[in-house]
């Protein structure tokens, strides 16, 4: 997969089908972030898979130049499981929304992340049923009103993040749908990544649940809203970069450098790579500022490569070759 | 090594039904796989049917603890386990209690007296000891204090302790019967060789046991008269004893190698589906890729992936699981990629009888999905031929671009016979509908003109790259369509290109009679029994006139099904449903009258009620 002939432009990976998403969806965002990271990362066209499951996001396979399946409800894990295991050089993608991953799914969303098969997994989170047209979803807040919740919604919201970490997920990110750039840098991660990678993109639904993000990711407030974190840097941010996370007992707190004594070395160094899922889990729960970037990326040995190992030590140990070895084998009587 | 002294009193007979019934922990699975497997081995023609509690450890002694395993020999053709005993092995009061109602009076009951302890009695509920107080008196039965033998034929054995002597009485209970039916012990003698290689005191005291019981029932005279059962008349070959679901595994692992495509199993466990997956598991050397997912949704749709990624795919279940895997098959039919899900069937409704068998996902099968969604439904008829449907189905899949369902049931999954043992040289070649190199104007729908299969193009083939999925596809592109013409055209090419699978499957070919008074319908796991019942009625009992057609292809029917149903005066349809296949062949045969012969009760039918049914019909 490494060995690239061909040198990838983003228009390789799309198709002639009109892209039928609303206008100013996020989606859209993804979808050239996503064409944009392929060429990047050294995998050839006809080895990408893109399975979706149900629901506006899982539209996506129908927009890409690559093999794609719109498969049902909150099954894309399975499906895409299925692909990987079958064929392990292919690199395979999992489109999914919240209603997808976290309600209908969830089975299948914990348990994909419990094997960690090497599978890159785009969660688009809208906090709504969209395809729908405007129902709660399990990332919804409580007292958000939606069509099947005209008083407020009552039921409390998975932060995915948490869920992911705590389905021991290796590889956990989450960009705002509106940061291109550094979405795509994430894709390219995801993809290197061996495991299974889980990229949430906080993504903005125009037309149920507009704006339930602009508080973190406006462009006004965005420095001040978010902390972005890179493996082995301190976790600053602020337009000045003067304000970062120290531990205070067993809890993260914000401080500002120059205040109260605080000097640079005293923050906090983000460790994704850790196997220790204890600080990932204090920052995806973080709300102010709000974690973006790799939160964790802890490198770990996949499901395939298991199989593998025991594939290759039962067949070097192994007496049977064809079938016939086996069906002739044991305890065989002849009649005359 | 024991030299056989011919018992001079023994009789000749044609076929004997034995049952070995005890508690759970009383090893009567594998008594009774060794009786089956030694008479296999002289030649006699098999049938078994295991029987055990659905608890896993229930209490011991309880009625509901008790575990049997019934064999079928004969030197005639066997077709099923059998009804009437012929000889019950009790080793225990609730074995007695719970199998009594099967031994015809005036046959034997071999019973193990010193287990009739008072405590055990009441475990089973007996108010007397059924030894004592006469109840028992229309039979011919052999009291022996097994357990007891056992103890002192081991007295000098070293090494062992009290559990593992008493466990071994099940040894005493078939040496007995090795000598009541004229069997060599020394198959199970190498079988103990060979289990327990590394313990040599168990070689020593299972087989001194074994002899034990051997030569207690030579030299005591508690048993009146010895039987044989000579060989079988079976065609020359190379056999070995298989159980239904093995014969399932087996079947799609030569598919597999036969197609050049890799096995991928996806699968939850399920009972009584279960044991086709661990036998899959076993076989990782061929490059089988059997995968235990967390539910039955993702055994399928993990299915569905690894076949969109060129995989020979199965999925593996039964009854409820086959309800929550329907949507997903759907998506199989729309997106026209091969796939084959087994069923085996047991009771239902809900989680029903899981343990005991039944026809009763017919329905299901056809139709249990949203939308027009037909699939190739097929099923097999007897322990061995499972290889053979799973094989069948694999191609089918393969050379039609569908999916298929694959219909067993309990009873011949977990039953076992004698396998003439097929190399894969005999079996029928397996083609595909791959792509490979890039065609101009190639699109994902193009199909077979003669089968209408669509072309398989998988991931990695440079320049096919294409989008599959449930929505509804233009018929030339392949790309999202919501016309309306589009999905009344897509909607009969699928259903078209199941239907002509018909060119591709045998005729059915009744059996006895080929045209007359009464034509006996059947399909899948009751061969068996309605073979026999009717061989019976046609050859002993002088209805020459009835013939017997048994069905293994459900969806599309045999070409010739119509014709063939043209040639008889009734119709009777038998399955172990309340009338599911009837009404198939309604649906497509309206101009017949069909007559119906249903039982659900979790059990296979008796000769004795298909008798009395034919003949109440026929006359």
């Amino acid at each position: 997969m490494e060995t690239t002939v061909k040198k990838y432009t983003y228009k390789d990976f799309a198709n002639d089908q009109e892209v039928r998403w609303c206008p100013g969806c996020d989606d859209y965002v993804i979808l050239r972030s996503v064409q944009k990271a392929l060429p990047e990362t050294g995998v050839k066209k006809e080895d990408v898979v893109f399975i979706s499951g149900i629901g506006c996001s899982s539209r996506f396979p129908y927009y890409m130049g690559t093999y794609g399946m719109h498969g049902i409800h909150g099954r894309a894990p399975a499906i895409a499981s299925g692909v990987k295991l079958a064929n392990p050089d292919l690199s395979v993608w999992v489109i999914t929304g919240d209603g997808d991953s976290m309600a209908i799914g969830g089975n299948h969303f914990i348990h994909v992340l419990r094997r960690n098969i090497d599978l890159n997994i785009i969660l688009f989170n809208n906090e709504i049923y969209g395809l729908t047209k405007g129902q709660f979803s399990p990332t919804s807040l409580v007292g958000q009103k939606t069509k099947s919740s005209p008083y407020g919604n009552t039921q409390p919201p998975f932060q995915p993040g948490e869920l992911a970490i705590g389905a021991q997920a290796r590889f956990f990110a989450r960009i705002g749908g509106n940061a291109p750039k550094e979405m795509t840098d994430i894709f390219i991660e995801a993809q290197k990544f061996k495991g299974t990678s889980l990229v949430e993109v906080l993504q903005n639904c125009v037309i149920f649940n507009d704006g339930c993000y602009v508080k973190y990711t406006d462009k006004n407030v965005r420095e001040d809203q978010q902390l972005f974190v890179e493996h082995g840097k301190p976790m600053l941010f602020g337009k000045n970069k003067d304000k970062g996370l120290v531990l205070n007992g067993l809890k993260l707190e914000t401080v500002t450098i120059g205040e109260n004594g605080i000097k640079e070395e005293d923050i906090l160094i983000h460790d994704a790579k850790t196997e220790d899922p204890t600080m990932h889990q204090m920052l995806v729960r973080l709300e102010h500022p709000l974690v973006t970037g790799i939160i964790r990326s802890f490198q770990d040995v996949t499901l395939e490569e298991r199989e593998d190992a025991l594939t290759a030590q039962i067949k070097a140990k192994s007496e049977f070759r064809k079938t016939n070895d086996l069906f002739f084998s044991g305890e065989t009587y002849q009649v005359n | 090594m024991i030299t056989l002294e011919k018992n001079p009193n023994t009789e000749t007979l044609d076929a004997v039904v034995i049952r070995f019934v005890g508690d759970s922990g009383d090893g009567m699975q594998l008594t009774g796989t060794q009786f089956s497997d030694t008479s296999a081995m002289f030649g006699n023609d098999v049938a078994t049917f295991p029987n055990y509690p659905s608890e896993i450890r229930a209490p011991q002694g309880s009625l509901y603890g008790v575990s049997g395993f019934q064999v079928h020999i004969g030197s005639v053709e066997v077709s099923t386990p059998g009804d009437n005993l012929d000889l019950l092995v009790a080793m225990n009061p609730a074995g007695l209690k719970t199998n009594l109602y099967a031994v015809k009076p005036g046959n034997t009951i071999i019973i193990d007296s010193d287990s009739f302890t008072k405590k055990n009695l009441e475990k089973a509920q007996y108010e007397t000891n059924p030894l004592e107080d006469g109840s028992l008196e229309n039979y011919r039965v052999v009291q022996v204090p097994m357990t007891s033998l056992t103890k002192e034929a081991l007295k000098d054995v070293e090494g062992l302790d009290n559990k593992s002597i008493t466990r071994s009485k099940n040894m005493f209970a078939l040496g007995m019967v090795y000598w009541l039916y004229d069997r060599n012990p020394e198959h199970t003698i190498e079988f103990f060789q060979k289990k327990f290689k590394t313990k040599p005191h168990l070689i020593e005291a299972n087989t001194k046991v074994l002899n034990a019981g051997f030569f207690y029932a030579e030299t005591i005279e508690l048993i009146p008269n010895s039987y044989s059962i000579s060989p079988a008349k079976m065609q020359g070959g190379t056999y070995r004893i298989i159980m239904g679901n093995t014969a399932t595994a087996w079947g799609f692992l030569a598919a597999a190698e036969k197609s050049g495509r890799e096995l991928f199993l996806g699968s939850y466990p399920i009972t009584p589906a279960t044991d086709i997956l661990h036998e899959l598991v076993k076989h990782k050397h061929f490059g089988v890729k059997a995968f235990q997912a967390e539910d039955e949704i993702a055994g399928i749709s993990s299915a569905i992936g690894a076949s969109f990624a060129g995989d020979l795919a199965i999925t593996t279940t039964s009854g409820p699981g086959l309800a929550l895997k329907g949507e997903a098959l759907g998506l199989a039919v729309m997106i026209e990629l091969p796939l084959v899900v087994v069923n085996v069937q047991r009771g239902g409704p809900s989680t029903g009888l899981p343990t005991k068998t039944e026809q009763s996902d017919l329905m299901q099968a056809m139709y249990g999905r949203n939308g027009e969604s037909p699939v190739i439904v097929i099923a097999a008829s007897t322990p061995a031929n499972c290889f053979n449907f799973a094989y069948q189905a694999s191609k089918l899949a393969l050379e039609h671009m569908t999916p298929v369902v694959l219909l067993t049931d309990g009873y011949i999954a977990n039953g076992s016979a004698p396998w003439k043992i097929k190399s894969l040289e005999e079996m029928p070649e397996i083609k595909n509908n791959l792509v490979q190199e890039v065609k101009e104007n190639w699109h994902p729908y193009d199909r077979d003109e003669a089968t209408l299969a669509r072309n398989w193009a998988i991931p990695g083939t440079p320049g096919l790259e294409h989008r599959v999925g449930g929505l509804e596809k233009d018929r030339i592109t392949g790309d999202v369509s919501h016309v309306p013409e589009n999905h009344e055209i897509m909607t009969h090419t699928r259903a078209e290109k199941v239907k002509r699978v018909q060119n591709y499957i045998p005729e059915i070919e009744p059996e006895f009679a080929q045209e007359g008074d009464l034509l006996v319908i059947g399909w899948g796991g009751t061969y068996g029994s309605l073979h026999s019942a009717v061989k019976q009625i046609v050859e002993e009992e002088g209805y020459k006139n009835i013939g017997f057609a048994h069905f293994n292809y459900i969806n599309p029917l045999p070409k010739n099904t119509g014709e063939l149903l043209s040639r008889f005066k009734k119709i009777l349809v038998c399955e172990l449903n309340n009338g599911q296949f009837v009404n198939v062949l309604r649906m497509n045969f309206e101009e017949q009258k069909f007559l119906q012969f249903n039982k659900i009760q979790g059990l296979p039918f008796a000769n004795s009620e298909l008798i009395e049914k034919f003949k109440q019909i026929a006359k």
